[in-house]
């Protein structure tokens, strides 16, 4: 692959975003629809003169990318939703141990095995994703190009920050080929910033821990608020979202991430030509949660429409941004059903008649 | 006269005094391990992976790298810091609760891989850091905090005996089981790790040292008698001596 023009699946494209972003270790497990993820990792990352293990479970896979950032290493796994429901336990882990890392799910439909279809059913998940206090990043890309640029910003993020960075796509972004234009002049700006708190062997200094267990009184309440000081630090430097159409004052406006803000992007041309001037609100970040763009943007227009493919979970985040209810109509469809742009108008027109 | 030393405390371990309770193998293992380390002038190339369990604590008392690991999953966490420094000296030290149960699929396939690593395993055939459970380690018998009648053969099986089953796999190298019981075993013990660690270094390859450990307070038993029980009673079920050795 190189720089230019190019025919490119979405998730070869965040192969080689991280092997642009010096990603030298991957541990993966197959399950659909992200196979080609650790299939071409196999063979890119020899190249690259990094680490390709093909782990025996998501459990392994996530900790095996524990081990590895704990040396130092610039780590990514990749998984599906069931897949990812076995990565919480080290998820959590890493965020105590403030381990940074690259995670990708390319969600499909669920509960349970669900089916291998595109789906968001895992927007809870990626903002709540384990148990104790602490947050991750999650990025939500729309396109291809994004696939690759969301999940090169990844790596320096989660640098940064030493936290953990999930890529929150779904099998229609992973599975899509699209003729884009990538960037790969790029270099990533923190890739040779020194990790003094990596284990590389104790040479000339005493031995020192990577732990998240903190049993002495007070210990774990202090590392929690000193967590929470950085989070409060992303909140303000990384918050990121995409607001298009409002330059048309519309009346309505559509939040919807990832596939669905695609797909709105087409609604939106429909509704023009019948008339209803809408604008498009994207969270680009949705952990953290572009709530005060939102709340602004949600000030000029009538109403909010929020679409998923699920029965409603970014929603929430957005009824706490607008803090109206009555402005708020909701349409999902769950189960690996991906609504068409005309679908989507439909239900606007059946609510601004 | 020039004054020569004969014996002093590792650099491997810091000053922190074990908080293990009396009896436990836990303080004699870490502090073999701390001399070998020593004598292999591997102390700044070393990074150690810990278990949960009562062992948990072992980077308090290592002066050496050493991360933590989510339950049972230590080798699959050594591996990849092994991978990534292909070059240093990188061991799991895991209990059986730790290894032999939750940690099952990890440890299998880490011995299946051939990863050139050293895991020191802690078989105390109980969990002990919780207070004493069953684990899949104790005994036929043997009464624990979930087995209260003791441990019985139709509900829960056998004792797996792990040191066995790891050497039926062609890519692990090197397989012995040893016990601390006393002096003369703690040598022994401590050439096994050696050979373990030195087989990591050569390249040789997987080695895997079982320990037989005492757990006085959760065996409700004296310090001593727990000692001549592992001598008496739990080497019965797991012999000590090589099981496996590939050059």
């Amino acid at each position: 692959m190189t720089t230019g023009k190019q025919l490119i699946k979405g998730n070869t494209a965040i192969v080689e975003a991280a092997l642009d972003a010096g990603c030298r270790f991957y541990a993966g497990y197959p399950i659909t629809p992200q196979n080609e993820i650790p299939e071409t990792m196999s063979w890119r990352m020899p190249e690259e003169g990094g680490t390709f293990i093909q782990a025996e479970s998501e459990l392994i896979s996530i900790n095996m990318v524990f081990g590895a950032s704990a040396a130092g290493a610039r780590a990514m796994t990749t998984s599906s939703s069931p897949g990812i429901s076995l990565m919480q336990e080290g998820i959590s882990y890493m965020a105590g141990c403030e381990l940074p890392a690259v995670l990708v799910n390319v969600m499909r439909g669920g509960p349970g095995l669900g089916n291998i279809a595109p789906s968001q059913s895992d927007y809870f998940q990626a903002v709540k994703p384990g148990h104790g206090d602490f947050h991750i990043i999650t990025l939500a890309p729309h396109n291809i190009s994004e696939m690759y640029d969301y999940t090169f910003d990844a790596f320096d993020l989660a640098d940064k920050y030493r936290i953990p960075v999930m890529i929150l796509a779904d099998g229609l972004l992973g599975q899509l080929m699209e003729n884009v234009e990538l960037d790969r002049s790029r270099k990533p700006a923190l890739l040779n910033a020194p990790k003094p708190w990596a284990l590389t062997g104790a040479s000339g200094r005493k031995g020192q821990r990577i732990v998240s267990l903190l049993m002495q009184p007070g210990a774990l309440e202090k590392h929690n608020m000193d967590l929470n000081e950085k989070y409060n630090l992303i909140k303000k430097n990384e918050t990121r979202h995409e607001l298009a159409g409002m330059e048309k004052n519309p009346e309505y406006l559509i939040a919807a991430f990832g596939t669905c803000a695609r797909i709105s992007k087409g609604t939106m041309n429909i509704a023009a030509d019948a008339g209803i001037k809408t604008g498009l609100f994207r969270p680009i970040t949705l952990w953290p949660f572009p709530y005060e763009a939102l709340k602004e943007a949600a000030k000029k227009v009538k109403k909010v429409f929020v679409f998923e493919m699920n029965l409603g979970q970014m929603v929430e985040d957005v009824r706490l941004a607008v803090g109206d209810d009555s402005k708020i109509e909701f349409y999902g469809r769950p189960g690996g059903g991906v609504p068409t742009a005309e679908e989507l108008f439909e239900f606007i027109r059946g609510k601004v008649k | 006269m020039a004054e020569k030393i004969v014996y002093k405390k590792p650099d491997s371990l810091t000053d922190k005094i074990f908080s293990y309770c009396w009896g436990c193998g836990h303080s004699t293992v870490h502090k073999i391990i701390a001399e070998l380390i020593d004598e292999l002038g591997m102390r700044e190339k070393t990074i150690a992976v810990a278990p949960v369990g009562c062992a948990v604590f072992a980077y308090d008392f290592w002066n050496f790298d050493t991360t933590e690991a989510a339950h049972g999953r230590a080798p699959v966490v050594a591996t990849a810091i092994k991978r990534v420094h292909p070059g240093h000296l990188v061991f799991s030290y895991q209990g059986d609760g730790d290894l032999a149960s939750i940690g099952m699929a990890e440890i299998i396939h880490t011995a299946n891989r051939g990863e050139n690593l050293t895991i020191i395993f802690i078989n105390n055939t109980n969990y002990g850091m919780t207070g004493g459970q069953m684990a899949p380690t104790t005994l036929i018998g043997q009464k624990t905090t979930t087995s209260p009648a003791g441990r019985n053969i139709k509900q829960n099986g056998y004792p797996i005996k792990m040191s066995e089953m790891l050497a039926q796999f062609e890519s692990v190298k090197y397989v012995e089981r040893v016990k601390v019981t006393n002096a003369a075993s703690v040598i022994k013990a401590k050439k096994a790790i050696k050979k373990g660690f030195l087989n990591q270094l050569n390249g040789t390859g997987f080695s895997f040292i079982e320990v037989l450990s005492a757990c006085p307070a959760n065996w409700r038993m004296e310090p001593l008698a727990a000692k001549a029980h592992i001598d008496g009673v739990i080497s019965k079920y797991y012999p000590v001596g090589l099981i496996k050795d590939i050059k």
